[in-house]
């Protein structure tokens, strides 16, 4: 092949990058659901429906009525909105869900029906890092989903690099860590020696349940639950794994380049 | 070949009653295991079972040409027995899990140490497999890489450049998942399993639907046997796709690079199409699938598979013309067919050695018993090879699926479930995207699993990547790890 039917190739297919985030944020899949709505307040006495159903015990039975639901172990298998008989749980189809607060994935309760989402970095990090942002990426007992879905930022389609992100192979050269996995035993000292290795000021992402808190695996002693067992987490992106738009809005939010003034999906 | 095996037989996604599997002390068992795999037939899973104060060992078998396993177990023993690793190389993974589980030494196993237990928090902190010399040198790499991947520890033994030995060092990413399962199903059981590989989750998925569903004695509606099938399609069309495009990207061959990782991705959005998840999690269920392929949805699947195919033949047509790409795949990594038919190569590693394996085909269960689809075979073993069997394979099942997307069958997608019957040993193997998904289920008297046995196919073929890399440049590392593109959580478990 020559070289100007590469060319000639590439210049065919055109440019695939998507228009996101200026433009419209591409469709979730319709049966993905996106994040959950919890209003508890409208939970029926004594009901349980919904908490045995859970794979992964993110319900959590209030005394008397009412439920919390922690989309931090949320495996979005969408069972409890199938099982609630009052509507308490719906599916939003919204894609954002990353936060800066681990209790800010708890849902249920009045004015907390939904995520609170992730405010941006201070003035300080944000004009350190807000236009160039390098991160070392680590894999604790992860199981190649969430980091399938990483990778698949740096495609043409999604082209992080267009917003100063870019993941990088050593840690020296990064300005924070990305950890995806429940934190396995066997990679408790990798991962803090990766962290230390960082130079300050650094940030931590968790990205998906398992990340955020073991998972599917959350309890068993081979796991520690989560990546903030051993290191401090900055911002949380929910998901089994997530999907690359809830990352990317992640990473975007956290460095205050949403424009929040966009119409809601 | 199978009529005159002492071993019980059965065919595949199916059960037998844990009285019916023959038992012989366990020298015999290694004996008559090793007169088996003589007579060509293949070592699926090799595992123990505590008993009493001892283990018992329990061998599968595969006669690919019969279409037929096989099983027979121990007397449960304790200390040391004769390897079977001695004279059968397949077994050298599996006997070491055993003497770390159970602590049964294979006496004479030539390289005996755990698979991936823990060391201080460090499974690599152990003797590695030295060559001496004073013009040798030792490179470490790992357990963090430098892309966006799972952790494991590579030792290279290098003259120069030159490879003489590698060895994979894992367990980084040992999460407990078999020792969750005792006493399962539980309510996280389908979750962990469909996280046992996420790229391989519906091969995972289907393989334990099919041992649950055999110790029932049930099988799924057909309509669901379908569904499975286009999900387990799907899997291996995206990450053959992906890893195209990838091992394109590690000869600096941008342009099918680029559009092959956006490809895959279309792929993956139609397993999302199916059932919301890009992995298909979510889809497979013990009794059924969860979601439908309504005629709407399945038009609309059936227009955006035939555009992301004609895309993918069009971006790995560049590849195959390009002559800078066939001179770094040709000769580079190369396993012949001997050693890899010795360590029990699987799935499209083995394929490309000129193995002739394929579970859709040898031993198909659920929807593959009614369509056959034709196995990919290329002989080299070397990355060519690997590269040139994952574009058969991308071609096939595009046509495959394109064909089964006319033929859906009506009915249910889900039925009820009777409980698993007690003390019966189920086998269900599956041909997932990287080969042999193997899953054992031995139930106690109550239903409930006694012991369940995972060997994901990067189990069989991590020796296969080691072996590659002996005599070559250790900068064609990436690009050969890359062409076998093996599972550590599947590994580590």
């Amino acid at each position: 092949m020559f070289v100007i039917d590469t060319l000639v190739h590439r210049l065919k297919r055109g440019r695939e990058t998507m228009a996101y985030p200026h433009g419209p944020a591409p469709a979730l899949p319709d049966r993905h659901g996106g994040a959950l709505r919890v209003e508890a307040a409208k939970c029926p006495e004594g009901c349980r429906e919904c908490v045995g159903v859970c794979p992964t015990e993110a319900i959590t039975p209030l005394e008397g009525k009412g439920i919390a639901l922690d989309l931090g172990r949320c495996l979005f298998c969408a069972e409890c909105v199938t099982a609630c008989p009052q509507g308490v749980i719906t599916q939003t189809g919204d894609h954002r869900m990353a936060v800066r607060r681990r209790e800010d994935l708890i849902l249920g309760q009045p004015g907390k029906e939904e995520v609170r989402l992730a405010a941006a970095l201070d003035e300080k990090l944000r004009k350190l890092f807000g236009r160039s942002l390098r991160l070392r990426q680590v894999s604790a007992g992860g199981d190649g989903s969430a980091e399938a879905d990483l990778n698949v930022l740096s495609t043409i389609g999604w082209d992080l690099g267009r917003f100063g992100i870019q993941f990088v192979a050593s840690p020296r050269h990064a300005d924070g860590m990305v950890i995806t996995g429940p934190i396995s035993q066997n990679m408790e000292l990798a991962v803090k020696k990766v962290w230390t290795a960082i130079p300050e000021p650094k940030i931590v992402i968790a990205v998906g349940a398992c990340a955020i808190s073991g998972g599917a695996f959350a309890g068993n002693s081979e796991v520690m639950n989560g990546a903030e067992s051993i290191v401090p987490v900055d911002l949380y992106i929910p998901g089994w794994p997530p999907h690359p738009l809830t990352i990317l809005d992640g990473l975007l939010r956290l460095l205050g380049r949403l424009d929040e003034k966009a119409p809601r999906p | 070949m199978s009529a005159a095996s002492p071993f019980a037989l059965l065919a595949n996604a199916a059960s037998l009653p844990w009285a019916d599997v023959p038992e012989w002390p366990l020298p015999e068992l290694v004996r008559r295991t090793g007169a088996e795999l003589d007579r060509g037939a293949r070592l699926c899973a090799w595992f123990g079972v505590p008993e009493d104060e001892g283990t018992r060992v329990v061998a599968v078998i595969a006669f690919d040409a019969d279409n037929t396993l096989a099983v027979a177990r121990s007397a449960p023993t304790q200390g040391a027995y004769w390897a079977l690793t001695a004279t059968h190389a397949q077994a050298h993974l599996f006997e070491r899990e055993i003497w770390e589980q159970y602590a049964l030494k294979p006496e004479g196993h030539p390289w005996l140490k755990p698979v991936r237990q823990t060391l201080g928090g460090a499974p690599a902190l152990r003797d590695f497999f030295r060559v001496e010399g004073s013009e040798i040198h030792e490179v470490a790499v790992g357990p963090v890489h430098a892309g966006v991947i799972e952790p494991g520890h590579f030792r290279f033994q290098c003259a120069g450049e030159e490879v003489i030995h590698l060895e994979i060092g894992l367990g980084y990413q040992h999460r407990g998942v078999e020792r969750a399962l005792i006493g399962g199903p539980h309510r996280r059981t389908m979750s962990q399993i469909e996280a046992v590989s996420g790229d391989a989750t519906v091969g995972h998925a289907t393989a334990y639907a099919l041992a649950l569903e055999a110790l029932a004695g049930e099988e799924a509606p057909l309509r669901a046997q379908w569904l499975r099938m286009i999900g387990l399609e799907l899997e291996r069309l995206a990450n053959h796709t992906g890893d195209l495009g990838a091992m394109a990207n590690d000869v600096a061959f941008l342009p099918t690079a680029s559009a092959c990782g956006k490809i895959r991705g279309d792929f993956l959005n139609l397993t999302a199409l199916l059932c919301g998840n890009r992995f298909g999690r979510g889809l497979v269920r013990p009794g059924g699938c969860r979601f439908d392929l309504e005629s709407e949805r399945l038009a609309q699947m059936a227009a955006r598979l035939e555009t992301a195919l004609t895309e993918v033949e069009r971006a790995c047509a560049w590849l195959w013309d390009a002559a800078s790409v066939r001179a770094r795949f040709e000769n580079t990594g190369t396993v012949f067919a001997k050693p890899a038919a010795d360590l029990g190569l699987v799935g499209p590693a083995a394929r490309a050695c000129g193995l002739v394996r394929d579970i859709r085909y040898d031993h198909p269960a659920g929807w593959y018993r009614l369509a056959p689809i034709p196995v990919a075979v290329w002989p080299g073993g070397d990355v060519f090879a690997r590269a040139r069997v994952r574009w058969l394979e991308v071609q096939r099942s595009g046509q495959f699926i394109r064909e089964q997307l006319m033929a859906a069958p009506d009915g249910a997608i889900r039925g009820p479930l009777a409980p698993s019957r007690p003390d019966r040993l189920a086998v269900a193997l599956v041909e997932g995207w990287r080969g042999e998904v193997c899953h054992v289920a031995l139930s106690d008297a109550a239903g409930r699993f006694r012991r369940y046995k995972i060997v994901d196919p990067s189990f069989h073929n991590w020796t296969g990547l080691a072996l590659a890399l002996r005599g070559q440049a250790i900068s064609d590392f990436p690009l050969c790890n890359k062409s076998f593109n093996l599972s550590y959580c599947g590994f580590d478990l």
